[in-house]
C-alpha cells in the first residue's frame, strides 16, 4: 500500500508542473505519462515503426529502466510477473506488425488473469492504415476480444488524456490488460503538452459496483444459520489488495477455506484453516466435501471449469454467496443465492462485522480425514519416493526448507505446475505466479525477470518442465544482459507430461507425440553465462539446490525427475468434484 | 439448465459512447460464443453523444442475461437491457424494386397498398419502388405477394425498437449526461489529408 500512495504523491507532483505548457513530441509525451503514472521499469523490444518512442526514451534513460528482453511475447510476460509481484501495472512496448502481434498470447493470458498491463505499440504512419504498409497490422481489432480496453492514437494530442485513460482502466475494478496503439506521425508530431493529469473517472465505466447492504446481511444470515459452510477463494483476494480483511472473516467464522491456483497465498499454506487448493489436481478433502457442504462461500474466483469439474454435478446441495467485483461473474457458471457485488475489501468486513464467530469441528475434522487419505495414497509417495528416481514434488519439498516458504515461485504449465502449486509453502501474498487461465507454456521464465524486478528484495524461483523452458528459453540472454538474479529449476522428464499423462489415462498409453529430447540444459546456460548444474542423483538433490539458492545472481538446475509419473489427485475431464481420483 | 430452456427472439438495447471498435468489441462478443446475429442497428438515442445499439438475437434468456452482462463490462458501454418482443414496440423497414411496366399491367397497385399499409416511395419509367413498415411478417406478406411480379430489388432494414417501458433508463442516461457531457469522437483526420502529413 506504501507504493500506492508515493505513486498517488508523484501523480500530484506532476499535476502541479502542469501550469506551463511545454512544447513535447508525442513519444516523450508517452514517456512523461509513464514517468507520472510512477511507473519505473518496461519491458520492451524496438522496431521500425516505435522508434520515435526509443529515440525519446534515451534521454528519459535515468528516470525509467528499459528491459531489453529477446522476444515481445517475453516483454509481455515480464511486465505480468511484474504486475503479479509488485501489484503495479506493468508495461510493455513493441513496435507494430510482428512485435504487436507477439503480445497477443500475453495479453490474452492476462485478460484471463486479471493482470493490469499497458502495452504500447507502434504504428505505421496514419496516412498509410489500410493500405498493407511495411509491418502493418490491425492490433486494434486483433486484441479487442483479449483486453479490457485498447485506443489507436493518430495525434499526439491525444496522448496524454488516452495514457490517463489506459492507466486508469488496466488497475481499476477488475484489472486487465490494455493496448495503446500509436502511429508514429503521432508519435513525432510536436504538441503543447500542458502536463499530466491522471484519469480517475470515464463516465460509461463502473469499475466497482455499489455496494448494497441487503446483500451483505442476506449472506451473513445464510452463513450464520450454515453447519458445513464452505469458502473458496480466489485471486480477487490479492488484486483487491483484502488479505486482511479476508484473514480476519477466516478467523471470526471459523470456516474451512480452500484457494484456487491464482488465489494462492492469499492466507498463508500453513494458516490452520486453510484446508488446500481446489480443482483438477487440487486436495482431496476440498474437492470431494464441495458436494457436502451447505453454504459455499465464494470470495474473488470465477468457477473456472478446472475448478468445478462438471457444472451440473457441482455442489447442487448447496447455498451459495458469490463475492465478485466484476458482475459478468455471478451467475456466469454457478448461481448464486446471494450475489455480494463490490470490492471485496469493503464487501469482507461488512461481513465479517454481521457473521457470528463459531468453530466446526466437526466439518474440520472431515477435512482433516481426507487430508489423511491423501497423504497416504498420494502425498506421502510424492515428497518421500521409496524409489530411486526422483520425483517433482521432493524437489518443491527441499525447496520449501531452503527458501522457508517466503519465494515467490514462478511456474509454467503443466505437471511441474501442479505439482509447484500444490506442494510450494506460502507465506506471503503475492507469491504464486503462474498462468492460471490461459495455461500459457514459455510463461515461467519471462515471467520471472519481471516478477523479480517486480519485487527485486524477494528470492524468485522459476520452476519450469523441460517442454515450456524451450518455448521462451531466448529469454535466458535477458538474464544475462540485466544479471536479473532468477533461480530456474528445471524439472525435466523428457516428456511433455501432462498430455502423456492424459493419452496414458485416457488415449489407452498412445504417446503420440510427447516425447521430448532436449538440449544440454547446463551447457546451454553456460552459454549465456549461467552458472548452471544438472541433478541425475537424489543424493546431489539437496546439495545443488542449496548452491542454487546461495549463488549470488541467476542459476539454472535441471532436474532429472522420473518420466512417467502423474499428477494425483484428478478430476478426470467430464467428471463431478466428488469422482476425484487418487490413482 | 440453460439448454433445457426455450430459445426466442431477444431485442437487447446498448446505450454506448460513439467510440470507433466499439461495433467490434460488441459483436464479438456474440461471435465468440457462435451466436447468430439476426439483426443490428446503431443510432443517436435521445441524449445527445450517447449512441444505442438496437440487436436482435435468437437465444434463450439465461444466455441473453450473460451476453448483457458482458457486454456492459466493455468500457465504453454505458447499459445494456435485453427484451422479449412482448415488451418493445419494434419496427422493420422494407423497399421493394419491381418493374414499373408489370405493374401497370398486372397489379391493382391501390388495393395492394391498401392491404399491406405500404406505399409508394419512386416511381420511374422502367421501374417503381414500394415500402413498409412493420414487423416481419408483415413486410413478409407484401414480399410474398410481390415475388410472382418479378421482384426487381428487395432490402429490409436492421430492427429499432422503442422499450416500452423506457422511463427509467432515460432518466439515468440524462443523469450520466448532467455529470459529464461526452465529446464527439475525433475522426482520423490524416485519412483524407495524406499531402499535409509527414511521409517516410
Amino acid at each position: 500500500m506504501e507504493t500506492q500512495t508515493i505513486a498517488t504523491q508523484e501523480i500530484s507532483e506532476a499535476a502541479k508542473q502542469a501550469v506551463e505548457p511545454k512544447e513535447l513530441t508525442g513519444s516523450a509525451a508517452v514517456l512523461e505519462a509513464m514517468i507520472a503514472e510512477g511507473v519505473t521499469t518496461i519491458f520492451g523490444y524496438p522496431g521500425g515503426a516505435i522508434m520515435p518512442i526509443y529515440d525519446a526514451l534515451f534521454d528519459y534513460a535515468d528516470k525509467l529502466e528499459h528491459i531489453l528482453v529477446r522476444h515481445e511475447q517475453g516483454g509481455i510476460h515480464a511486465a505480468q510477473g511484474f504486475a503479479r509481484t509488485s501489484g503495479k501495472v506493468g508495461v510493455a512496448f513493441a513496435t507494430s506488425g510482428p512485435g504487436a502481434t507477439n503480445l497477443v498470447t500475453g495479453l490474452a493470458d492476462a485478460q484471463i488473469d486479471s493482470t493490469p498491463v499497458v502495452c504500447i505499440t507502434g504504428q505505421v504512419f496514419a496516412h498509410l492504415l489500410g493500405t498493407d504498409a511495411f509491418q502493418e497490422t490491425d492490433v486494434i481489432n486483433i486484441t479487442a476480444p483479449i483486453t479490457k480496453w485498447n485506443y489507436q492514437v493518430t495525434d499526439a494530442t491525444e496522448i496524454p488524456e488516452v495514457l490517463a485513460k489506459a492507466f486508469y482502466i488496466a488497475k481499476s475494478g477488475r484489472p486487465g490488460p490494455v493496448l495503446i496503439d500509436i502511429t508514429k506521425n503521432a508519435q513525432v508530431q510536436k504538441f503543447q503538452f500542458k502536463g499530466y493529469t491522471p484519469c480517475n473517472h470515464i463516465r460509461s465505466y463502473r469499475p466497482k459496483p455499489i455496494v448494497r447492504p441487503q446483500y451483505i446481511q442476506a449472506a451473513a444470515e445464510l452463513i450464520n444459520s450454515a453447519k458445513k459452510p464452505f469458502i473458496l477463494f480466489g485471486q480477487g483476494v490479492i488484486l483487491g489488495g483484502a488479505e486482511k480483511e479476508f484473514q480476519a472473516f477466516v478467523e471470526k467464522s471459523g470456516i474451512p477455506a480452500a484457494w484456487t491456483v491464482l488465489g494462492a497465498g492469499a492466507i498463508p499454506t500453513d494458516h490452520p484453516l486453510n484446508v488446500g487448493m481446489l480443482g483438477m489436481h487440487g486436495n482431496y478433502g476440498p474437492n470431494v466435501l464441495t458436494n457436502s457442504c451447505d453454504v459455499l462461500i465464494a470470495i474473488g474466483m470465477r468457477f473456472d471449469d478446472r475448478v468445478t469439474g462438471r457444472l451440473d454435478k457441482y455442489a447442487k446441495q448447496a447455498k451459495v454467496v458469490h463475492l465478485d467485483i466484476d458482475p459478468a461473474e455471478i451467475d456466469k457458471n454457478v448461481k448464486a443465492t446471494v450475489p455480494v457485488w463490490g470490492d471485496c475489501k469493503e464487501t469482507l468486513p461488512l461481513l465479517t462485522a454481521l457473521v457470528e464467530q463459531r468453530t466446526f469441528p466437526e466439518w474440520h475434522q472431515q477435512f482433516k480425514d481426507h487430508t489423511k487419505e491423501e497423504i497416504d495414497l498420494v502425498i506421502q509417495n510424492e515428497l518421500n519416493p521409496t524409489t530411486d528416481e526422483m520425483t517433482m514434488g521432493e524437489v518443491i519439498k527441499y525447496l520449501n526448507e531452503l527458501t522457508h516458504g517466503d519465494a515467490v515461485v514462478v511456474t509454467d504449465v503443466g505437471q511441474h505446475q501442479m505439482v509447484a502449486c500444490r506442494y510450494s509453502r506460502f507465506n506471503k501474498t503475492r507469491s504464486n505466479v503462474t498462468s492460471g487461465g490461459l495455461g500459457t507454456m514459455g510463461f515461467a521464465l519471462p515471467a520471472a525477470i519481471g516478477a523479480k524486478f517486480g519485487a527485486p528484495d524477494r528470492e524468485v524461483v522459476a520452476i519450469i518442465g523441460d517442454g515450456g523452458f524451450q518455448m521462451t528459453l531466448q529469454e535466458l540472454g535477458t538474464i544475462m544482459q540485466e544479471q536479473t538474479n532468477v533461480k530456474i529449476v528445471i524439472l525435466n522428464n523428457n516428456f511433455l507430461g501432462m498430455v502423456r499423462q492424459w493419452q496414458e489415462l485416457f488415449n489407452q498409453r498412445r504417446y503420440s507425440f510427447v516425447d521430448m529430447q532436449s538440449p544440454n540444459f547446463v551447457k546451454l546456460a553456460e552459454a549465456y553465462g549461467i552458472e548452471g548444474f544438472s541433478v541425475k542423483d537424489r543424493k546431489d538433490l539437496v546439495g545443488a539446490l542449496k548452491q542454487m539458492i546461495e549463488h549470488k545472481g541467476p542459476y539454472l538446475l535441471e532436474v532429472m525427475v522420473t518420466k512417467e509419473n502423474n499428477v494425483f489427485p484428478m478430476v478426470p475431464q467430464g467428471c463431478s468434484v466428488a469422482e476425484i481420483r487418487l490413482k | 439448465m440453460s439448454h433445457e430452456e426455450e430459445k426466442k427472439e431477444f431485442n437487447i438495447t446498448v446505450y454506448t459512447e460513439n467510440q470507433i471498435g466499439l461495433l467490434n468489441r460488441i459483436a464479438i462478443i456474440f461471435t465468440r460464443r457462435k451466436i447468430n446475429i439476426d439483426s443490428l442497428n446503431t443510432s443517436p438515442s435521445e441524449v445527445g453523444s450517447v449512441h444505442r445499439f438496437n440487436i436482435v438475437i435468437t437465444e434463450t434468456e439465461d444466455v441473453v442475461r450473460k451476453l448483457c452482462r458482458q457486454i456492459e463490462k466493455q468500457v465504453e458501454v454505458l447499459k445494456a437491457y435485453y427484451h422479449t418482443n412482448d415488451d418493445v414496440i419494434w419496427q422493420e423497414l422494407a423497399l421493394y424494386k419491381l418493374s414499373t411496366d408489370v405493374i401497370a399491367e398486372k397489379v391493382s397497385v391501390e388495393r395492394l397498398l391498401r392491404e399491406n399499409g405500404a406505399r409508394t416511395v419512386a416511381i420511374r419509367k422502367d421501374y417503381t419502388v414500394f415500402e413498409t413498415t412493420g414487423h416481419r411478417e408483415e413486410t413478409d406478406n407484401l414480399l410474398t405477394v410481390l415475388q410472382p411480379y418479378g421482384l426487381i430489388e428487395f432490402v429490409r432494414s436492421a430492427r429499432v425498437a422503442i422499450i416500452k417501458d423506457s422511463e427509467g433508463f432515460n432518466s439515468k442516461l440524462r443523469e450520466f449526461e448532467r455529470l459529464e457531457p461526452g465529446e464527439e469522437v475525433i475522426e482520423n483526420e490524416f485519412l483524407n489529408d495524406a499531402d499535409k502529413v509527414f511521409t517516410m
